[in-house]
């Protein structure tokens, strides 16, 4: 019986797979809610094409490049944040993409889209698709005019009403720009230590997840603290809370998300025209003003933004773009030793 | 000869009986358990490199680095606050639920014990986050009543940490202990006191005698795991919520050093057996 049910199921397969030939499957490997999935996208663009969107995804970098490992071939799109392509090509996971199909291309910055760790041996691995800060937002009731200087949460008025998330990565980060240092060369670590051991006394507490942070704003639990763009733009727009985004003159982390073709894809023409999709203004603007987005990578999609949304109208200006560092790869290493230092900072702090 | 048969005999009608929960142990627990030794003994998980070799170096990072002693000791501390709260709330509790109350009230009250197993923990841990911070229910609650004004904010403190884990693991102290207090025969607290014993000599000579191991059973329940949390001092501790358990869990979660964080788990293991072991005689002679 149950030969009998794999044989018919085998010959539905067949089938299957010849009707396929014309309406393929596109694979793409994305943040779960994080625009790819979006029904409204997913719709576009089998109108489009014809093609099939099928979705996957990752709670984690290392656990998409797992995926990418264990199943050779079976996607064709993989999001990957810059800081990781490098590890990625080393393993041979992605392949080069064609940028001339892919028309969006031009509408990206040159200095972004040219970005060494997009880029190797003049082939392009990754096209940029959406960018967004680490920096810091404050509470307007706690505030008469916004603090300029990351120095302000170090300050004593602001003791146990300051916030920071629990990641050793970031808490390193911040101490280098604290000390004025290259967050991706880190040359005193000692300087780094005692500034994060002088940070600690002020913590209230250590976020998680954007809904810690929205909930400690409103129940008025904070002064500031460290917050990513999107979140902070989120807050403001969709809850309503008095959040703002106050890019200090230390400068701010900044990371780029990107589009890669996986290695094997069997569906490598679909694959250009979705990540062309992606960087398309219908596409942008849609998810922007539904969900809530990052930076889009394209010029053209934030100038189609209205004039007062938030990513085009703060994330966009001159200052910020000089102030942000953008972040580099970070070996196993260096990871393992951050969070050496950063848990024996939190155990010596009380 | 005869017995060794029937011994013989009788297991082999056992087994079909105790196949499925071996079965299920083995592929449960021991698998993993194996896995997990064997991850503590390598160098390196990520596949890129493939000079993963076998190493005993991610034991000897517990001991090279005073931060995972200090780190245990504080765990261990947080286990005994949290184990001897349960007792004194808990003993009580279950005396007064075994001996005084009977059939419908007992039953309601049974139910209010159990009622926390029945939500989900994270659920619980985030419900105290509104009691004792700041402006939070506790806090609004006193300022009304209290004629002068107090801030009452726990949250993100140690205390906040001992009130989560307390709470979770109140039910099986309580539970624990009622099983031993119910098997007392009434007769035996009705003689003590005939005889002329105090309350207070009938609860020290006869009844905490006989409920013993129903307190030993409810403390170990309470003890291993909280020795080994990580989710209430996470949420609940703020900054001074690292701890042992926190530790570990970043290790698998945040640098995917899964080697480090399985060799830490054994270790605590081992620490907790230890503890269990030494203790074991000691406490066969007190019951």
């Amino acid at each position: 019986m149950k030969r009998h049910t794999t044989a018919i199921l085998a010959g539905l397969g067949l089938l299957g797979t010849a009707q396929m030939a014309t309406a393929a499957e596109l694979h793409v490997l994305n943040w779960k809610g994080y625009g790819a999935d979006e029904p409204f996208a997913t719709e576009a663009f089998e109108k489009m094409t014809g093609d099939t969107v099928v979705n996957d995804f990752f709670n984690s970098e290392q656990e998409m490049l797992t995926k990418l490992r264990t199943n050779p071939g079976l996607y064709d799109v993989v999001m990957i944040n810059a800081a990781f392509m490098q590890q990625a090509l080393d393993e041979d996971l992605v392949q080069p993409i064609d940028t001339a199909k892919i028309e969006n291309y031009g509408d990206i910055d040159e200095s972004t889209a040219q970005s060494p760790m997009l880029n190797v041996d003049g082939n392009t691995y990754g096209v940029p698709w959406t960018w967004g800060l680490t920096t810091i937002a404050i509470n307007d009731k706690a505030f008469e005019t916004a603090p300029t200087s990351i120095k302000e949460m170090w300050k004593d008025e602001h003791k146990g009403r300051v916030t920071i998330r629990d990641d050793a990565v970031e808490a390193i980060q911040l101490g280098a720009l604290a000390t004025g240092q290259n967050i991706n060369d880190v040359e005193d670590m000692d300087a780094v230590k005692s500034s994060l051991s002088e940070l600690l006394p002020n913590i209230r507490t250590f976020w998680s997840s954007e809904n810690d942070w929205n909930q400690m704003i409103a129940s008025n639990q904070i002064d500031l603290g460290t917050y990513w763009s999107g979140s902070a733009g989120r807050a403001q727009t969709k809850f309503n809370l008095p959040v703002t985004l106050a890019v200090p003159e230390e400068g701010a982390v900044g990371w780029l998300d990107s589009f890669a073709i996986s290695q094997g894809s069997d569906n490598v023409e679909s694959a250009h025209k979705f990540i062309n999709y992606m960087l398309s203004p219908e596409f942008y603007t849609e998810w922007d003003e539904t969900v809530g987005a990052p930076v889009s990578a394209s010029r053209r999609a934030v100038a189609a933004l209205p004039e007062d949304a938030f990513n085009r109208a703060v994330m966009g200006t001159p200052e910020i773009a000089e102030r942000v560092q953008f972040q580099e790869p970070i070996t196993d290493e260096q990871r393992e030793e951050y969070l050496k230092l950063w848990q024996s900072l939190k155990v010596g702090a009380n | 000869m005869a017995a060794t048969m029937t011994q013989e005999n009788g297991l082999r009608k056992a087994f079909p009986l105790l196949l499925p929960a071996y079965a299920w142990l083995t592929l449960a627990i021991f698998l993993p358990l194996s896995a997990m030794v064997y991850f503590s003994l390598l160098t390196s998980m990520s596949p890129s490199e493939q000079s993963s070799s076998l190493t005993l170096e991610n034991y000897a990072a517990f001991f090279s680095d005073p931060l995972y002693v200090t780190l245990l000791l504080r765990s261990l501390r947080l286990g005994l606050v949290v184990t001897l709260i349960c007792i004194l709330v808990g003993f009580p509790a279950a005396y007064v639920l075994a001996k005084i109350f009977k059939g419908r009230a007992r039953e309601a009250i049974f139910l209010l014990v159990i009622l926390p197993f029945w939500s989900n923990s994270l659920v619980r841990v985030f419900s105290w986050s509104m009691v004792l911070r700041e402006g939070g229910i506790l806090d609004t609650a006193l300022n009304s009543i209290l004629p002068f004004e107090v801030t009452f904010d726990l949250m993100y403190s140690y205390p906040a940490v001992v009130i989560g884990l307390v709470h979770s693991y109140l039910p099986y102290m309580v539970l624990t202990c009622y099983l031993s207090l119910q098997a007392i025969d009434d007769a035996l607290i009705e003689a003590a006191r005939s005889l002329g014993a105090s309350r207070l000599t009938t609860l020290r000579r006869v009844v905490a005698p006989l409920a013993l191991p129903g307190v030993l059973a409810g403390s170990a329940l309470i003890f291993i795991p909280v020795v080994g949390s990580f989710m209430e001092p996470r949420i609940l501790g703020g900054r001074g919520g690292t701890l042992y358990g926190t530790v570990i869990e970043d290790q698998f979660t945040a640098v995917y050093n899964w080697p480090l964080g399985a060799a830490l788990s054994f270790i605590l293991l081992a620490v907790v057996l230890v503890i269990l072991l030494v203790s074991a005689p000691v406490l066969r002679k007190t019951a």
